[in-house]
Protein backbone atom coordinates (compact mmCIF):
# COMPACT_ATOMS: atom_id res chain seq x y z
CA UNK A 1 0.00 0.00 0.00
CA UNK A 2 2.89 2.36 -0.53
CA UNK A 3 2.54 3.55 -4.10
CA UNK A 4 -0.71 4.33 -5.85
CA UNK A 5 -3.12 7.20 -5.91
CA UNK A 6 -6.04 7.62 -3.57
CA UNK A 7 -7.51 10.68 -5.22
CA UNK A 8 -7.05 12.18 -8.66
CA UNK A 9 -8.88 15.28 -9.86
CA UNK A 10 -8.30 16.52 -13.38
CA UNK A 11 -9.63 19.94 -14.44
CA UNK A 12 -12.68 19.59 -12.19
CA UNK A 13 -15.22 22.43 -12.17
CA UNK A 14 -18.51 22.71 -10.35
CA UNK A 15 -21.20 25.39 -10.39
CA UNK A 16 -24.31 25.83 -8.25
CA UNK A 17 -27.21 27.60 -9.96
CA UNK A 18 -24.88 29.21 -12.47
CA UNK A 19 -22.45 30.44 -9.80
CA UNK A 20 -19.01 28.84 -10.09
CA UNK A 21 -17.98 27.13 -6.86
CA UNK A 22 -14.92 25.24 -8.01
CA UNK A 23 -12.82 25.95 -11.10
CA UNK A 24 -10.22 23.81 -12.82
CA UNK A 25 -9.18 21.83 -9.79
CA UNK A 26 -6.23 19.51 -10.27
CA UNK A 27 -5.18 17.42 -7.35
CA UNK A 28 -3.42 14.16 -6.67
CA UNK A 29 -3.39 12.54 -3.26
CA UNK A 30 -1.25 9.47 -2.83
CA UNK A 31 -2.18 6.44 -0.76
CA UNK A 32 -1.14 7.07 2.84
CA UNK A 33 -1.08 10.85 2.52
CA UNK A 34 -2.55 13.31 4.98
CA UNK A 35 -3.79 16.36 3.12
CA UNK A 36 -5.18 19.51 4.68
CA UNK A 37 -7.36 21.67 2.45
CA UNK A 38 -7.65 25.15 3.92
CA UNK A 39 -9.59 28.12 2.69
CA UNK A 40 -12.26 30.64 3.59
CA UNK A 41 -15.88 29.73 4.30
CA UNK A 42 -17.72 29.53 1.00
CA UNK A 43 -14.47 28.72 -0.79
CA UNK A 44 -15.83 25.34 -1.93
CA UNK A 45 -14.30 23.03 0.67
CA UNK A 46 -17.46 21.10 1.54
CA UNK A 47 -18.42 20.97 -2.15
CA UNK A 48 -15.05 19.37 -2.87
CA UNK A 49 -15.73 16.68 -0.25
CA UNK A 50 -19.20 16.04 -1.66
CA UNK A 51 -17.69 15.62 -5.13
CA UNK A 52 -15.18 13.13 -3.74
CA UNK A 53 -18.05 11.15 -2.17
CA UNK A 54 -20.08 11.14 -5.36
CA UNK A 55 -22.96 13.12 -3.79
CA UNK A 56 -22.40 15.76 -6.47
CA UNK A 57 -21.33 15.33 -10.07
CA UNK A 58 -18.71 17.72 -11.47
CA UNK A 59 -19.82 19.95 -14.34
CA UNK A 60 -16.49 19.33 -16.02
CA UNK A 61 -13.43 17.26 -15.40
CA UNK A 62 -12.68 13.80 -14.08
CA UNK A 63 -12.55 12.48 -10.52
CA UNK A 64 -11.00 9.15 -9.62
CA UNK A 65 -10.93 7.60 -6.16
CA UNK A 66 -8.62 4.59 -6.08
CA UNK A 67 -8.87 4.59 -9.89
CA UNK A 68 -12.66 4.40 -9.84
CA UNK A 69 -15.47 6.89 -10.27
CA UNK A 70 -16.50 8.24 -6.82
CA UNK A 71 -19.88 6.46 -6.76
CA UNK A 72 -18.17 3.10 -7.19
CA UNK A 73 -15.52 3.91 -4.59
CA UNK A 74 -17.98 4.88 -1.86
CA UNK A 75 -17.39 1.73 0.16
CA UNK A 76 -13.72 2.70 0.56
CA UNK A 77 -14.61 6.12 1.98
CA UNK A 78 -15.26 7.12 5.57
CA UNK A 79 -16.76 10.56 6.08
CA UNK A 80 -16.86 12.77 9.16
CA UNK A 81 -19.35 15.61 8.73
CA UNK A 82 -19.42 18.83 10.72
CA UNK A 83 -21.25 17.91 13.90
CA UNK A 84 -23.41 21.04 13.59
CA UNK A 85 -25.30 19.49 10.65
CA UNK A 86 -26.64 16.78 12.97
CA UNK A 87 -29.81 17.40 14.97
CA UNK A 88 -28.90 17.68 18.68
CA UNK A 89 -32.34 16.51 19.78
CA UNK A 90 -32.35 13.36 17.66
CA UNK A 91 -32.98 10.29 19.85
CA UNK A 92 -29.98 8.19 18.91
CA UNK A 93 -27.20 6.74 21.06
CA UNK A 94 -23.48 7.01 20.33
CA UNK A 95 -23.37 3.28 19.54
CA UNK A 96 -26.25 3.60 17.09
CA UNK A 97 -24.45 6.44 15.34
CA UNK A 98 -21.29 4.33 15.01
CA UNK A 99 -23.32 1.35 13.75
CA UNK A 100 -24.60 3.56 10.91
CA UNK A 101 -21.11 3.15 9.47
CA UNK A 102 -21.91 -0.54 8.97
CA UNK A 103 -25.20 0.05 7.18
CA UNK A 104 -25.66 -1.21 3.62
CA UNK A 105 -28.55 -0.94 1.14
CA UNK A 106 -29.56 -4.51 2.01
CA UNK A 107 -29.63 -3.90 5.78
CA UNK A 108 -33.26 -4.85 6.40
CA UNK A 109 -35.01 -5.23 9.76
CA UNK A 110 -33.78 -3.50 12.91
CA UNK A 111 -30.99 -5.81 14.04
CA UNK A 112 -27.30 -5.57 13.18
CA UNK A 113 -25.13 -8.66 12.82
CA UNK A 114 -22.66 -9.66 15.50
CA UNK A 115 -19.67 -8.68 13.37
CA UNK A 116 -21.20 -5.21 12.87
CA UNK A 117 -21.26 -4.74 16.64
CA UNK A 118 -17.69 -6.05 16.87
CA UNK A 119 -16.49 -3.56 14.25
CA UNK A 120 -18.42 -0.71 15.87
CA UNK A 121 -16.95 -1.40 19.32
CA UNK A 122 -13.46 -1.81 17.84
CA UNK A 123 -13.78 1.58 16.14
CA UNK A 124 -15.03 3.16 19.37
CA UNK A 125 -12.09 1.69 21.27
CA UNK A 126 -9.68 2.96 18.62
CA UNK A 127 -10.81 6.55 19.21
CA UNK A 128 -11.41 6.18 22.96
CA UNK A 129 -15.20 6.47 23.22
CA UNK A 130 -16.10 2.87 24.06
CA UNK A 131 -17.51 3.92 27.44
CA UNK A 132 -20.02 6.28 25.82
CA UNK A 133 -21.89 3.67 23.77
CA UNK A 134 -25.22 4.09 25.56
CA UNK A 135 -25.19 7.88 25.88
CA UNK A 136 -27.46 9.93 23.67
CA UNK A 137 -25.34 11.47 20.91
CA UNK A 138 -26.76 14.96 21.49
CA UNK A 139 -25.67 14.85 25.15
CA UNK A 140 -21.99 14.25 24.32
CA UNK A 141 -19.40 17.02 24.47
CA UNK A 142 -18.01 18.49 21.26
CA UNK A 143 -14.85 16.39 21.40
CA UNK A 144 -16.74 13.20 22.24
CA UNK A 145 -19.10 13.82 19.32
CA UNK A 146 -16.16 14.31 16.99
CA UNK A 147 -14.51 11.08 18.14
CA UNK A 148 -17.80 9.21 17.81
CA UNK A 149 -18.23 10.46 14.24
CA UNK A 150 -14.67 9.39 13.46
CA UNK A 151 -15.51 5.97 14.93
CA UNK A 152 -18.56 5.79 12.64
CA UNK A 153 -16.34 6.49 9.64
CA UNK A 154 -13.81 3.87 10.80
CA UNK A 155 -16.47 1.22 11.44
CA UNK A 156 -16.88 0.82 7.69
CA UNK A 157 -13.15 -0.05 7.39
CA UNK A 158 -12.36 2.81 4.99
CA UNK A 159 -9.16 3.34 3.05
CA UNK A 160 -9.83 7.05 2.69
CA UNK A 161 -11.04 9.27 5.49
CA UNK A 162 -12.65 12.62 4.64
CA UNK A 163 -13.23 15.14 7.44
CA UNK A 164 -15.18 18.39 7.27
CA UNK A 165 -13.89 20.94 9.80
CA UNK A 166 -12.95 18.32 12.42
CA UNK A 167 -11.99 20.92 15.02
CA UNK A 168 -14.55 23.65 14.36
CA UNK A 169 -16.74 22.79 17.37
CA UNK A 170 -14.11 21.93 19.97
CA UNK A 171 -11.73 23.90 22.15
CA UNK A 172 -7.98 24.06 21.30
CA UNK A 173 -6.92 21.35 23.79
CA UNK A 174 -9.42 18.89 22.33
CA UNK A 175 -8.45 19.95 18.82
CA UNK A 176 -4.88 18.98 19.65
CA UNK A 177 -6.07 15.51 20.74
CA UNK A 178 -8.12 15.10 17.58
CA UNK A 179 -5.12 15.92 15.38
CA UNK A 180 -2.95 13.47 17.34
CA UNK A 181 -5.62 10.82 16.83
CA UNK A 182 -5.77 11.55 13.09
CA UNK A 183 -1.98 11.39 12.78
CA UNK A 184 -2.12 7.98 14.45
CA UNK A 185 -4.95 6.78 12.17
CA UNK A 186 -2.96 8.02 9.17
CA UNK A 187 -0.64 5.04 9.57
CA UNK A 188 -3.43 2.96 8.09
CA UNK A 189 -5.68 5.26 6.08
CA UNK A 190 -5.30 8.16 3.68
CA UNK A 191 -6.77 11.31 5.22
CA UNK A 192 -8.10 14.48 3.64
CA UNK A 193 -9.49 17.16 5.92
CA UNK A 194 -10.86 20.58 5.16
CA UNK A 195 -10.64 23.50 7.56
CA UNK A 196 -11.02 27.25 7.58
CA UNK A 197 -8.63 27.44 10.54
CA UNK A 198 -5.54 28.56 8.61
CA UNK A 199 -3.60 29.39 11.73
CA UNK A 200 -3.92 25.92 13.17
CA UNK A 201 -3.05 24.18 9.92
CA UNK A 202 -0.08 26.55 9.58
CA UNK A 203 1.37 25.40 12.87
CA UNK A 204 0.64 21.68 12.43
CA UNK A 205 1.04 20.80 8.77
CA UNK A 206 4.21 21.37 6.87
CA UNK A 207 2.31 21.71 3.64
CA UNK A 208 -1.30 21.90 2.57
CA UNK A 209 -3.43 23.21 -0.26
CA UNK A 210 -5.43 26.42 -0.27
CA UNK A 211 -8.90 26.36 -1.82
CA UNK A 212 -10.84 29.46 -2.73
CA UNK A 213 -12.75 28.42 -5.83
CA UNK A 214 -9.35 27.56 -7.30
CA UNK A 215 -6.69 25.39 -5.74
CA UNK A 216 -3.21 26.61 -4.98
CA UNK A 217 -0.32 25.30 -2.89
CA UNK A 218 -0.27 26.55 0.65
CA UNK A 219 2.96 27.02 2.48
CA UNK A 220 2.19 27.15 6.15
CA UNK A 221 5.82 27.85 6.88
CA UNK A 222 5.20 31.38 5.70
CA UNK A 223 2.33 31.70 8.15
CA UNK A 224 -0.17 34.37 7.22
CA UNK A 225 1.35 34.97 3.80
CA UNK A 226 -1.56 33.26 2.09
CA UNK A 227 -1.35 31.35 -1.16
CA UNK A 228 1.86 30.95 -3.00
CA UNK A 229 2.34 34.02 -5.24
CA UNK A 230 2.26 33.56 -8.98
CA UNK A 231 0.28 30.33 -8.80
CA UNK A 232 -2.60 29.97 -11.25
CA UNK A 233 -3.56 26.36 -11.75
CA UNK A 234 -1.90 23.12 -12.55
CA UNK A 235 -0.89 19.94 -10.90
CA UNK A 236 -0.73 19.95 -7.15
CA UNK A 237 0.94 16.82 -6.04
CA UNK A 238 -0.03 16.14 -2.52
CA UNK A 239 2.36 13.24 -2.49
CA UNK A 240 5.10 15.72 -1.98
CA UNK A 241 2.89 17.82 0.25
CA UNK A 242 1.40 17.54 3.65
CA UNK A 243 2.59 14.58 5.63
CA UNK A 244 0.34 14.53 8.61
CA UNK A 245 0.48 15.35 12.23
CA UNK A 246 3.01 17.43 14.00
CA UNK B 1 -65.12 6.75 33.93
CA UNK B 2 -67.70 4.36 35.41
CA UNK B 3 -70.41 5.60 33.08
CA UNK B 4 -68.09 5.26 30.11
CA UNK B 5 -67.15 1.74 31.14
CA UNK B 6 -70.80 0.73 31.39
CA UNK B 7 -71.47 2.22 27.96
CA UNK B 8 -68.38 0.47 26.59
CA UNK B 9 -69.74 -2.90 27.67
CA UNK B 10 -73.20 -2.10 26.37
CA UNK B 11 -72.72 -0.39 23.00
CA UNK B 12 -70.86 -1.79 20.04
CA UNK B 13 -70.10 1.68 18.62
CA UNK B 14 -68.08 2.55 21.71
CA UNK B 15 -66.19 -0.74 21.50
CA UNK B 16 -65.48 0.07 17.83
CA UNK B 17 -64.30 3.54 18.82
CA UNK B 18 -61.84 2.16 21.37
CA UNK B 19 -60.60 -0.40 18.86
CA UNK B 20 -60.17 2.37 16.28
CA UNK B 21 -58.22 4.25 18.96
CA UNK B 22 -55.85 1.29 19.39
CA UNK B 23 -55.35 0.89 15.64
CA UNK B 24 -54.73 4.57 15.02
CA UNK B 25 -52.36 4.82 18.01
CA UNK B 26 -50.12 2.22 16.41
CA UNK B 27 -49.89 4.14 13.14
CA UNK B 28 -49.52 7.55 14.70
CA UNK B 29 -47.01 6.41 17.32
CA UNK B 30 -44.75 4.95 14.65
CA UNK B 31 -45.17 7.43 11.78
CA UNK B 32 -45.47 10.43 14.11
CA UNK B 33 -41.96 9.78 15.40
CA UNK B 34 -40.59 10.23 11.88
CA UNK B 35 -42.61 13.44 11.45
CA UNK B 36 -41.08 14.83 14.65
CA UNK B 37 -37.46 13.74 14.23
CA UNK B 38 -37.31 14.64 10.54
CA UNK B 39 -39.17 17.90 11.28
CA UNK B 40 -41.68 17.54 8.47
CA UNK B 41 -44.84 18.67 10.25
CA UNK B 42 -45.70 21.13 7.50
CA UNK B 43 -45.38 18.46 4.80
CA UNK B 44 -47.66 16.15 6.80
CA UNK B 45 -50.19 18.98 7.18
CA UNK B 46 -50.09 19.54 3.42
CA UNK B 47 -50.81 15.87 2.77
CA UNK B 48 -53.65 15.86 5.31
CA UNK B 49 -55.44 18.78 3.72
CA UNK B 50 -54.80 17.67 0.14
CA UNK B 51 -56.59 14.43 1.01
CA UNK B 52 -59.93 16.27 1.11
CA UNK B 53 -59.63 16.73 -2.66
CA UNK B 54 -59.51 12.96 -3.16
CA UNK B 55 -62.40 12.44 -0.77
CA UNK B 56 -64.54 14.98 -2.66
CA UNK B 57 -63.75 13.45 -6.05
CA UNK B 58 -64.48 9.93 -4.76
CA UNK B 59 -67.83 11.16 -3.43
CA UNK B 60 -68.73 12.75 -6.74
CA UNK B 61 -68.10 9.52 -8.63
CA UNK B 62 -69.92 7.48 -6.02
CA UNK B 63 -66.80 5.65 -4.83
CA UNK B 64 -65.62 4.88 -1.30
CA UNK B 65 -64.14 8.12 0.13
CA UNK B 66 -61.50 6.07 1.97
CA UNK B 67 -60.12 4.87 -1.38
CA UNK B 68 -60.06 8.44 -2.67
CA UNK B 69 -58.25 9.49 0.49
CA UNK B 70 -55.60 6.77 0.20
CA UNK B 71 -54.92 7.49 -3.47
CA UNK B 72 -54.62 11.26 -2.95
CA UNK B 73 -52.47 10.84 0.14
CA UNK B 74 -50.02 8.60 -1.69
CA UNK B 75 -49.92 10.89 -4.75
CA UNK B 76 -49.28 13.93 -2.54
CA UNK B 77 -46.51 12.07 -0.73
CA UNK B 78 -44.74 11.20 -3.98
CA UNK B 79 -45.20 14.75 -5.30
CA UNK B 80 -43.87 16.40 -2.13
CA UNK B 81 -41.03 13.89 -1.92
CA UNK B 82 -39.90 14.72 -5.45
CA UNK B 83 -40.18 18.44 -4.76
CA UNK B 84 -38.11 18.14 -1.60
CA UNK B 85 -35.40 16.36 -3.55
CA UNK B 86 -35.39 18.53 -6.68
CA UNK B 87 -36.69 22.04 -5.94
CA UNK B 88 -36.18 22.52 -2.21
CA UNK B 89 -36.09 26.31 -2.46
CA UNK B 90 -39.78 26.40 -3.48
CA UNK B 91 -40.86 23.62 -1.15
CA UNK B 92 -42.86 25.56 1.44
CA UNK B 93 -44.81 27.48 -1.19
CA UNK B 94 -45.70 24.31 -3.07
CA UNK B 95 -46.82 22.62 0.18
CA UNK B 96 -49.00 25.63 0.96
CA UNK B 97 -50.51 25.52 -2.52
CA UNK B 98 -51.20 21.79 -2.33
CA UNK B 99 -52.72 22.31 1.11
CA UNK B 100 -55.24 24.88 -0.13
CA UNK B 101 -55.91 23.46 -3.60
CA UNK B 102 -56.66 20.03 -2.14
CA UNK B 103 -59.26 21.50 0.17
CA UNK B 104 -60.72 23.67 -2.60
CA UNK B 105 -61.11 20.68 -4.94
CA UNK B 106 -62.75 18.72 -2.14
CA UNK B 107 -65.24 21.45 -1.32
CA UNK B 108 -66.09 21.98 -5.02
CA UNK B 109 -66.71 18.30 -5.72
CA UNK B 110 -68.78 17.89 -2.57
CA UNK B 111 -70.90 20.87 -3.66
CA UNK B 112 -71.34 19.27 -7.09
CA UNK B 113 -72.45 15.99 -5.56
CA UNK B 114 -76.25 15.86 -5.36
CA UNK B 115 -77.80 15.56 -1.90
CA UNK B 116 -76.92 16.88 1.51
CA UNK B 117 -73.41 16.02 2.66
CA UNK B 118 -73.25 15.60 6.39
CA UNK B 119 -69.98 13.74 5.91
CA UNK B 120 -67.93 16.84 5.11
CA UNK B 121 -67.95 17.71 8.80
CA UNK B 122 -66.88 14.23 9.83
CA UNK B 123 -63.89 14.38 7.50
CA UNK B 124 -62.88 17.82 8.73
CA UNK B 125 -63.31 17.10 12.43
CA UNK B 126 -63.48 13.32 12.56
CA UNK B 127 -65.90 11.12 14.39
CA UNK B 128 -64.42 8.09 16.03
CA UNK B 129 -67.88 7.10 17.31
CA UNK B 130 -69.08 6.51 13.74
CA UNK B 131 -66.38 3.97 12.87
CA UNK B 132 -67.88 0.80 11.37
CA UNK B 133 -66.57 -2.77 11.13
CA UNK B 134 -65.36 -2.44 7.48
CA UNK B 135 -63.52 0.75 8.41
CA UNK B 136 -61.86 -1.08 11.31
CA UNK B 137 -60.64 -3.73 8.88
CA UNK B 138 -59.31 -1.03 6.57
CA UNK B 139 -57.49 0.61 9.50
CA UNK B 140 -56.07 -2.78 10.46
CA UNK B 141 -54.70 -3.39 6.96
CA UNK B 142 -53.21 0.12 6.77
CA UNK B 143 -51.56 -0.46 10.16
CA UNK B 144 -50.16 -3.76 8.99
CA UNK B 145 -48.68 -2.14 5.88
CA UNK B 146 -47.09 0.67 7.91
CA UNK B 147 -45.61 -1.59 10.57
CA UNK B 148 -44.26 -4.03 8.03
CA UNK B 149 -42.50 -1.33 6.01
CA UNK B 150 -41.05 0.28 9.14
CA UNK B 151 -39.82 -3.10 10.41
CA UNK B 152 -38.05 -3.82 7.14
CA UNK B 153 -36.55 -0.36 6.61
CA UNK B 154 -36.05 0.69 10.25
CA UNK B 155 -32.27 1.17 10.09
CA UNK B 156 -32.34 2.76 6.65
CA UNK B 157 -35.05 5.24 7.67
CA UNK B 158 -33.00 6.08 10.76
CA UNK B 159 -29.93 6.97 8.72
CA UNK B 160 -31.91 8.90 6.09
CA UNK B 161 -33.63 10.96 8.81
CA UNK B 162 -30.45 11.54 10.78
CA UNK B 163 -27.78 12.14 8.17
CA UNK B 164 -28.82 12.15 4.51
CA UNK B 165 -25.29 12.76 3.26
CA UNK B 166 -23.96 9.71 5.09
CA UNK B 167 -26.90 7.62 3.86
CA UNK B 168 -25.90 8.51 0.31
CA UNK B 169 -22.28 7.58 1.02
CA UNK B 170 -23.41 4.18 2.35
CA UNK B 171 -25.15 3.66 -0.99
CA UNK B 172 -28.73 3.84 0.33
CA UNK B 173 -31.42 4.89 -2.18
CA UNK B 174 -32.10 8.13 -0.29
CA UNK B 175 -34.79 9.49 -2.66
CA UNK B 176 -36.81 6.29 -2.73
CA UNK B 177 -36.56 5.88 1.06
CA UNK B 178 -37.69 9.46 1.66
CA UNK B 179 -40.71 9.05 -0.64
CA UNK B 180 -41.55 5.73 1.02
CA UNK B 181 -41.40 7.42 4.41
CA UNK B 182 -43.75 10.18 3.23
CA UNK B 183 -46.10 7.49 1.87
CA UNK B 184 -46.25 5.89 5.33
CA UNK B 185 -47.04 9.25 6.87
CA UNK B 186 -49.72 9.75 4.21
CA UNK B 187 -51.37 6.43 5.10
CA UNK B 188 -51.26 7.38 8.77
CA UNK B 189 -52.93 10.67 7.97
CA UNK B 190 -55.77 8.75 6.30
CA UNK B 191 -56.20 6.60 9.40
CA UNK B 192 -56.18 9.59 11.73
CA UNK B 193 -58.76 11.46 9.64
CA UNK B 194 -61.30 8.91 10.91
CA UNK B 195 -60.37 9.74 14.49
CA UNK B 196 -59.77 13.49 14.73
CA UNK B 197 -60.48 14.77 11.21
CA UNK B 198 -57.99 16.22 8.79
CA UNK B 199 -57.83 19.67 10.40
CA UNK B 200 -56.60 18.21 13.69
CA UNK B 201 -54.50 15.35 12.29
CA UNK B 202 -51.27 17.24 12.86
CA UNK B 203 -51.87 17.43 16.61
CA UNK B 204 -52.21 13.68 17.00
CA UNK B 205 -49.35 13.00 14.59
CA UNK B 206 -46.86 15.22 16.38
CA UNK B 207 -47.79 15.70 20.05
CA UNK B 208 -47.51 12.10 21.32
CA UNK B 209 -44.21 11.67 19.45
CA UNK B 210 -42.95 15.02 20.76
CA UNK B 211 -43.72 13.99 24.35
CA UNK B 212 -42.01 10.65 23.77
CA UNK B 213 -39.00 12.47 22.31
CA UNK B 214 -38.52 14.31 25.59
CA UNK B 215 -37.90 11.04 27.39
CA UNK B 216 -36.76 8.38 24.92
CA UNK B 217 -33.12 7.98 23.96
CA UNK B 218 -33.65 6.00 20.81
CA UNK B 219 -36.11 5.74 18.00
CA UNK B 220 -37.85 2.44 18.73
CA UNK B 221 -38.46 3.33 22.37
CA UNK B 222 -39.77 6.69 21.22
CA UNK B 223 -42.19 4.83 18.94
CA UNK B 224 -43.35 2.54 21.72
CA UNK B 225 -43.87 5.43 24.12
CA UNK B 226 -45.60 7.55 21.47
CA UNK B 227 -47.98 4.69 20.69
CA UNK B 228 -48.93 4.26 24.35
CA UNK B 229 -49.35 8.01 24.76
CA UNK B 230 -51.53 8.35 21.65
CA UNK B 231 -53.78 5.64 22.97
CA UNK B 232 -54.00 7.35 26.37
CA UNK B 233 -54.86 10.68 24.71
CA UNK B 234 -57.49 9.09 22.47
CA UNK B 235 -59.04 7.03 25.30
CA UNK B 236 -59.15 9.91 27.76
CA UNK B 237 -60.55 12.12 25.01
CA UNK B 238 -63.28 9.57 24.37
CA UNK B 239 -64.16 9.33 28.04
CA UNK B 240 -64.38 13.08 28.50
CA UNK B 241 -66.25 13.66 25.27
CA UNK B 242 -68.77 11.00 26.33
CA UNK B 243 -69.25 12.46 29.77
CA UNK B 244 -69.30 16.12 28.71
CA UNK B 245 -71.20 15.37 25.49
CA UNK B 246 -68.67 17.30 23.41
CA UNK B 247 -67.10 16.42 20.00
CA UNK B 248 -64.60 13.59 20.47
CA UNK B 249 -61.99 14.79 17.93
CA UNK B 250 -61.62 18.18 19.60
CA UNK B 251 -61.41 16.71 23.10
CA UNK B 252 -58.75 14.22 21.96
CA UNK B 253 -56.64 17.06 20.58
CA UNK B 254 -57.07 19.05 23.82
CA UNK B 255 -55.94 15.97 25.78
CA UNK B 256 -52.83 15.61 23.60
CA UNK B 257 -52.00 19.31 24.03
CA UNK B 258 -52.41 19.12 27.80
CA UNK B 259 -50.17 16.05 27.80
CA UNK B 260 -47.50 17.87 25.81
CA UNK B 261 -47.57 20.97 28.03
CA UNK B 262 -47.47 18.74 31.12
CA UNK B 263 -44.43 16.89 29.77
CA UNK B 264 -42.66 20.17 28.97
CA UNK B 265 -43.34 21.44 32.49
CA UNK B 266 -42.11 18.15 33.96
CA UNK B 267 -38.87 18.46 32.04
CA UNK B 268 -38.49 22.13 32.91
CA UNK B 269 -38.78 21.57 36.65
CA UNK B 270 -36.94 18.27 36.73
CA UNK B 271 -33.90 19.00 34.59
CA UNK B 272 -32.03 15.98 35.89
CA UNK B 273 -34.56 13.81 34.05
CA UNK B 274 -32.73 14.69 30.88
CA UNK B 275 -29.71 12.55 31.52
CA UNK B 276 -31.14 10.05 33.93
CA UNK B 277 -34.27 9.20 31.96
CA UNK B 278 -35.17 5.63 32.78
CA UNK B 279 -36.72 5.09 29.41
Amino acid sequence: MTMGKAIELHQVSFAFEGRPVLEEINLTVGVGDFLAVVGPNGGGKTTLLRLLMGSLEPRQGVIRIFNQPPRKARRFIGYVPQQTVLDRDFPVSALEVVLMGRLAPNSFFPRYRREDYAEAYAAMRAVGVEDLAGIRFGDLSGGQKQRTLIARALAGRPQLLLLDEPTASVDPVVAEDIYKLLAQLNREVTIVLVSHDLGYIASHFRQAVYLNRRLSPYHPGESGSGPFPGWSSGKTSATSAARGGQ
Amino acid sequence: MGAFWAAFLQYEFIQNAVLAGVLSSLACGVAGVYVVVKRITFISGGIAHAVLGGIGVAYYFGRDPLVGAVVTALCSAVLLGLINLTARQHEDIIIGALWAVGMAVGVIFMALTPGYNVDLMSFLFGNILMVTKPVLWALFLLDLAILLVVAVFYRQFLLVCYDEEYARLRGLPVKALYILLLALIALTVVILIKVVGLIMVIALLTLPAAVAGLFAHNLHRMMLLATVLSFLFILSGLVFSYQLNLPSGAIIVVMASVGYLGALAWRRFLPSARRRAAF
